[in-house]
């Protein structure tokens, strides 16, 4: 198969709004419908080895979240029907549904976390989120007046784009630098940060710099909100930050290039449940207990 | 139900339709008198009034004491709501006696239920005073009369220093022989040792110099020859350890079934169950039994009961030994292996772990650990008086893991440098509250202060629905003789019943709060502490 076309990124092209979850999920679809297979058991082969090479390319925690609950997902619908052409079929129809469905969890998260912004907040957040500005978007189109500092987030900057499509929303924005996370954090009332993963302990993977934060915050006692789309939900438990896999903490060319792995920096870290107060997902809005309990809703 | 004597006193249905008319006029006065006490403050001389009445009367009932009167009167007075310390005391305490000494003469009695009354109503302005303290004593009849109806009766276990409860228990315990034989058949009772220390008051204590066994008589129909090794194996500590106990206790419960012999005109599946009650109230007396063993017994019960009736015996014998088979297969050995799968992705090379005294399954996750060539290294932290660590020191040197042991009172020495902390289970209760040997707290507490990740191993048929959130409302008392030890041949503590103001305590459990565990390896998967509930919630509904 070609794999230019099954890069991420010419899905992510059409939206950039687009999570890189969903950007997986729509490749692996595309790749469903054109795929030639005659058995059953040849599909999900291939299937696995797009998987695969979509993390190969992109080894975020979201995208192999995705991937594993969209192959779960096709397990489940190849016990149904025996007959593969109708099998496809209605995998199909099923995955367009599952897309459709997540494409609006945004919003749904977005409706229930922007009540818990008061007027007059000042909202602390780490990096660049497209959940957390659509949560903004919304506050700010209820009329509320809030203020945010965004970290400017190493080594990619992203907190500069953060920044700028704040300032597009006219609502007052200062970026900080990472280093003074501590010091800004008994101005504000509120840290609201997104998350690449949720594990099953509650806690949550996300850009380098999130467990700072989080420690930080609960020294203050402020709260720390969470706020992620259900397919983020992973099945991994993590004890502290050693036991995160090397496959998520750093880039994947970082992964196949270099020589030894202590000598590059982490992508991501892990932050524990105990830090989080709440978390913000289309599913409701949780505490990190309940985290456990809609994944074994979801995967048992 | 078995259980009742009504069933010996069924001839005599006037008696008890007569006792059961004046159980419901009884519970009509109480409940009257409740509501007096309620708006005028329980005022004392009111009751004693009614009390010596309601004395006079039951005295009335008692004078034709057969057996079936004192549980006649035992099932009107269970219904009543609220009968608590009130009045009801007296009626039990008043019911025991004529079935135990029939011999005595009924001004005798009457003049003995008089003194026990006088005493009550001594002790209850006492206990209407203070309710608070009371209360915290364990006694859960205390406060009287604010109880809504539907009060939840604690177990007799944790009762032990209410003599009503005890006589209570001696009772039921006489009960279960098989109707038709003599009295000298019943299981004995078995009585406390040595001065037990307040707080731990209502648990027994009982002293291993003493099995059980040695109050049974030969040959004891009553009891299988197997449960009765099995009752002496769980009192010496032969057999110790919540699987291996579980065990032994299904392998006695299948030569048991495989003697079984239904009587004629009786059923097997309510048969066998009474059978297994006397059973279990033997085990119960040698030593408390655990969580597993009693959701092991609920099972085994339910697949009695289940049995269809048209089911020939040999068929049902059959069926009931595979279930057996497939509860230790399914709930214990393949378990062990699920979980040493999930627990082994938690090794990785170069970790030293901490392992404390002797449990079954740690010892079998290390070793396949080990098996699959992980590089680490175990510390195992032993404590007395018990020093189950050098079992497992035994075990994991055998398969040649490198080992350091050390006592305890060491643990912040070592702690610095474990990376990870593996511990067993003897329970795992409804609100995340892990029960096990103790000094397992003690061991999650400190790791949490160093920051070093708990994992606790425990199989889902440990898990109960009990929730307690400390170590004294439900325990288990070891002997305290354990306690003492000989060192250059003196032995310190040796006259310690002739100190009065020295006590010995020997703690069995203890209970860890699940904010000092961080993972949970179950069958299930990787769960954490929280979620147990959740658990118990997708049991049941398999079930």
């Amino acid at each position: 198969f070609d794999n230019k076309l099954f890069h991420p990124s010419t899905q992510m092209g059409k939206d950039p709004d687009m999570a890189s979850a969903v950007a997986a999920i729509r490749t692996l679809l595309e790749f469903l419908k054109r795929d030639q297979g005659e058995t059953l058991f040849g599909l999900r082969e291939s299937l696995t080895s797009a998987t695969d090479c979509l993390t190969g390319v992109d080894s975020s925690v979201a995208v192999s979240s995705a991937g594993e609950l969209f192959l779960r997902f096709i397990s489940l619908t190849s016990l149904e029907h025996q007959d593969l052409s109708q099998c496809k079929k209605v995998m199909e129809e099923r995955g367009e549904l599952f897309l459709q469905k997540i494409s609006m969890s945004r919003a749904k998260v977005a409706k229930l976390c922007h009540t818990f912004i008061k007027d007059g907040a000042k909202i602390l957040t780490h990096s660049y989120s497209r959940v957390v500005l659509r949560v903004l978007e919304k506050a700010a189109a209820e009329k509320k007046r809030f203020s945010v500092y965004v970290t400017e987030s190493q080594p990619d900057a992203a907190g500069e784009q953060m920044a700028a499509a704040l300032r597009k929303l006219d609502v007052p924005v200062t970026v900080v630098l990472d280093a003074a996370v501590g010091a800004v954090v008994e101005k504000v009332d509120l840290v609201i940060v997104g998350a690449e993963g949720v594990v099953e302990s509650g806690g949550i993977i996300n850009k380098i710099g999130t467990y700072q934060m989080a420690v930080c915050s609960k020294a203050h006692n402020k709260l720390f909100y969470v706020v992620a789309e259900s397919f983020k939900f992973v099945r991994l438990y993590p004890l502290n930050q050693q036991d995160v896999p090397d496959k998520f903490k750093y880039k994947a060319d970082t992964l196949r290039s270099s020589q030894s792995l202590s000598e590059e920096h982490p992508v991501i870290d892990y932050t524990p449940p105990s830090l989080i107060t709440l978390l913000f997902t289309d599913l409701g809005v949780l505490t990190p207990s309940a985290v456990s309990d809609e994944l074994i809703k979801l995967y048992l | 139900m078995a259980d009742s004597g009504v069933t010996d006193g069924a001839e005599k249905k006037e008696d008890i339709t007569r006792v059961k008319n004046e159980g419901k006029e009884l519970s009509k006065e109480e409940k009257q008198r409740l509501r007096k006490e309620k708006k005028s403050q329980k005022k004392n001389k009111e009751k004693k009034d009614e009390q010596d009445a309601l004395a006079s009367e039951r005295e009335k009932n008692c004078a034709p004491s057969t057996l079936s009167q004192p549980a006649a009167h035992k099932e009107p007075a269970a219904s009543p709501p609220v009968q608590a310390a009130v009045s009801e005391p007296p009626a039990p305490a008043a019911g025991a006696p004529p079935a135990d000494k029939p011999a005595k003469s009924k001004a005798e009695l009457k003049a003995e239920r008089r003194a026990r009354q006088e005493a009550e109503r001594a002790s209850k302005p006492g206990k209407k005073g203070d309710p608070g303290p009371q209360s915290t004593a364990g006694k859960p009849k205390a406060p009287p009369s604010e109880l809504q109806p539907v009060v939840k009766r604690l177990p007799e276990h944790v009762q032990v220093d209410n003599p009503e409860v005890l006589k209570k228990l001696a009772k039921k315990l006489e009960r279960q022989q098989t109707p038709g034989r003599g009295a000298a058949l019943k299981i004995p009772l078995r009585s406390d040792y040595g001065y037990k220390v307040s707080l731990f008051s209502h648990l027994h204590q009982y002293s291993r110099k003493a099995p059980l066994t040695q109050q049974l008589s030969i040959p004891s129909t009553v009891i299988h020859p197997v449960i009765v090794r099995l009752g002496l194996q769980y009192s010496q500590g032969i057999v110790a350890g919540s699987n291996a106990r579980s065990v032994a206790l299904l392998h006695a419960f299948k030569q048991v079934i495989r003697d079984y012999v239904t009587p004629p005109n009786e059923e097997l599946s309510r048969d066998m169950v009474n059978k297994l009650k006397p059973y279990i109230s033997f085990l119960n007396q040698c030593r408390p039994l655990s969580a597993s063993m009693g959701n092991a017994i609920k099972y085994i019960k339910k697949e009695i009961s289940n049995i269809p009736s048209q089911c020939k015996e040999e068929e049902a014998k059959t069926k009931l030994q595979d279930c057996i088979d497939r509860y230790i297969r399914e709930k214990i050995v393949l378990a062990a292996s699920a979980i040493s799968k999930y627990a082994i992705e938690k090794i990785s090379d170069g970790d030293v772990i901490l392992v404390y005294g002797c449990s079954s399954l740690v010892n079998h996750i290390l070793c396949e650990a080990s098996e699959k060539h992980r590089k680490f290294r175990v510390i195992v932290v032993d404590s007395r008086p018990r020093l189950e660590g050098r079992e497992a020191l035994r075990r994991l040197v055998k398969h040649g893991i490198s080992c350091t042991y050390v006592l305890i009172s060491a643990l912040s020495y070592v702690l610095p440098e474990v990376s990870k902390v593996f511990l067993g289970a003897h329970a795992l209760l409804a609100n995340g509250y892990v029960m096990s040997r103790v000094g397992t707290s003690q061991i999650a507490l400190v790791a949490k202060a160093f920051n070093v990740p708990v994992l606790v191993c425990c199989e889902t048929y440990k898990f109960c629905e009990r929730v307690q959130t400390d170590s004294f409302v439900s325990n288990e008392l070891d002997d305290p003789d354990d306690l003492m030890v000989t060192r250059k041949g003196k032995t310190q503590l040796e006259g310690w019943q002739q100190v009065s103001q020295l006590g010995l305590l020997n703690l069995v459990y203890d209970v860890t709060p699940p904010d000092f565990v961080d993972l949970v390896i179950t069958d299930l998967g990787m769960i954490p502490c929280t979620s147990v509930p959740v658990v118990l919630r997708v049991k049941n509904v398999d079930q």
